[in-house]
């Protein structure tokens, strides 16, 4: 645990070096934010009745989505394990009295958590300001919100247990950019990282929800919009959980296989 | 002490032609050729030794530290250190175990030196009075100081080897290897690197095993040497008798070269 924590702080404090780079993702994020809501808006001034959701709870799901983009996004990679296992460099981990995969999983989670806490406070603050129903407004009562916080946990989870996912095929791969490019479209549009799930037509929006993709920001966004009705949760929250096991299970194995291969041939 | 006895290791490399056939045709059949990196390799290092291993580029040297520091598996032959072996007891024995690559880095690059040895303090999950006395001992004997504030992309070779071997012994190893670690540095801090690890296996008994092509860390540190050439051991013995060997007025330097040329490696 003191290691989870020990990289958490290496990563803050890395992280708090980059100031331009928090600057400029923070404005991006705002721009981009405000553009989305006022596409949406011209939709939806033209026909509210074929919203499958609210402006309010639309707009609440781009802010958040916004605020914690670092969180979410899957192109958020960590190039440093991705180089070393390329390089075969991966081999000098076993150095450490420590599992490869749980130290990735704590890089994983501490760079995730790291970029998000420097720039999600500006965005969640300046979007509360904003007048509803552009702004960013608390959605349904307290249980909803707790249940929010907890789905957002199983989010990050899923999300970092994709990711390693993704690392540990590298080591059967000459190169991974394919598995990555591929992975980002599909978390892009199955995710709900483009359009909100309920945009997507009928079909594509089920198998959607149901993929590895469909657990990610569909699930805490969507929970803290209303869109997803209390008697759902439980079933959504299953899926994440189900989703969890089975990403860990296989990035788990593939690795401790990945790398008898590269100790093999030799680091 | 750290055993090795009849370790051998092969690599399969892959290889084909240039060209665009070739290319087509290693899409359905691949060419390996094997490579014997180390052939019967058989030593014991006693605690508290400073053992030179020393054989040209290509030898051996690097599988050897890779096996015993347990990255690597032997494809034959057993290996001991401090009784436990390397690659199936991995966790225990790099608990216990430092290491130092020349060409490596293991401090993080953008943040303060003291930032990584916090994380390795919690990594290897050192107590905080340990901790803090190995830091203050080897930041006095290495010069640190301000360097514990400085971000690790911003020194100097010197100043990062120095930074590089304190980090490896964090944790108070009692066994440390060392893979060429005064690659690239001048002259005051080849000496104050040597000068320190005479200091610590004086004052710790740390055994360390050091790999170079510096013939003068050799003379400076080992009271023993190994000498390699393609995966075997050639020669065991003190520099004193490397340099008999050779026989003549040389320094060690022009006695291994040689041997080198008489072993035809």
């Amino acid at each position: 645990m003191k290691k989870y924590l020990s990289f958490f702080r290496m990563r803050l404090t890395a992280g708090l070096q980059y100031r331009a780079a928090a600057l400029a993702g923070m404005s991006t994020q705002f721009v981009w934010g405000a553009m989305e809501i006022l596409l949406y808006r011209a939709f939806w001034l033209e026909h509210p009745e074929r919203f499958p959701m609210g402006m309010e709870a639309l707009a609440a799901y781009i802010w958040l989505q916004q605020a914690f983009l670092t969180l979410f996004a899957l192109w958020n990679w960590d190039f440093e394990v991705l180089e070393s296992v390329k390089t075969g460099s991966v081999a000098y981990e076993l150095l450490r009295p420590a599992g490869l995969y749980s130290m990735w999983m704590a890089r994983a989670l501490a760079g995730r958590l790291a970029r998000a806490a420097l720039r999600m406070v500006p965005v969640l603050l300046v979007s509360s300001l904003i007048p509803a129903p552009w702004g960013l407004r608390l959605q349904g009562s307290p249980a909803v919100f707790g249940l929010f916080l907890l789905s957002m946990v199983l989010m990050v989870l899923v999300v970092c247990a994709y990711s390693l996912l993704i690392y540990a095929l590298t080591f059967y791969v000459t190169d991974p950019n394919g598995l990555m490019v591929l992975s980002v479209a599909a978390a892009d549009l199955l995710g709900g990282a483009i359009v909100p799930l309920p945009f997507l037509p009928d079909g594509l929006r089920q198998a959607a929800a149901l993929s590895p993709f469909g657990s990610m920001q569909n699930v805490p966004l969507r929970i803290f919009n209303g869109d997803i009705p209390l008697p759902e949760i439980p079933a959504v929250m299953g899926l994440q959980i189900f989703w969890i096991l089975a990403l860990v299970t296989a990035g788990y194995f593939l690795t401790r296989n990945g790398l008898r291969r590269a100790v093999i041939l030799g680091g | 002490m750290i055993e090795m006895r009849g370790i051998g290791k092969t690599y399969r490399v892959r290889r084909r032609e240039a060209g665009l056939g070739n290319a087509v045709r290693s899409l359905f059949s691949r060419e390996y050729t094997e490579i014997p990196a180390l052939r019967d390799m058989t030593f014991t290092i006693p605690d508290g030794q400073i053992l030179g291993y020393i054989g040209p580029n290509g030898a051996g040297k690097s599988t050897t530290i890779k096996i015993l520091s347990g990255i690597l598996r032997p494809d034959c032959g057993t290996c001991t250190v401090n009784g436990l072996t390397p690659w199936t007891d991995r966790k225990r024995h790099v608990a216990r175990l430092g290491v130092v690559f020349g060409q490596r880095s293991q401090l993080w690059w953008d943040v303060p030196v003291m930032e990584s040895y916090l994380l390795l303090r919690d990594i290897y999950r050192v107590p905080e009075p340990e901790f803090r006395g190995n830091l203050d001992r080897l930041a006095s004997l290495l010069d640190l100081g301000e360097l514990l504030k400085t971000p690790a992309r911003m020194l100097s070779l010197g100043q990062r080897m120095r930074c590089e071997i304190a980090a490896a012994l964090l944790h108070s190893p009692q066994v440390l290897f060392l893979d060429e670690p005064t690659i690239g540095l001048d002259a005051v801090s080849k000496l104050q690197v040597r000068q320190f690890i005479l200091e610590q296996n004086r004052l710790c008994g740390t055994t360390v095993l050091l790999t170079t092509h510096d013939m003068q860390d050799i003379d400076a540190l080992c009271s023993r040497v190994l000498l390699i050439g393609k995966g075997q051991l050639l020669l065991d013995g003190s520099t004193e008798q490397i340099r008999q060997n050779a026989g003549e007025n040389l320094s060690t330097e022009e006695s291994v070269a040689d041997l080198y040329r008489r072993f035809g490696i």
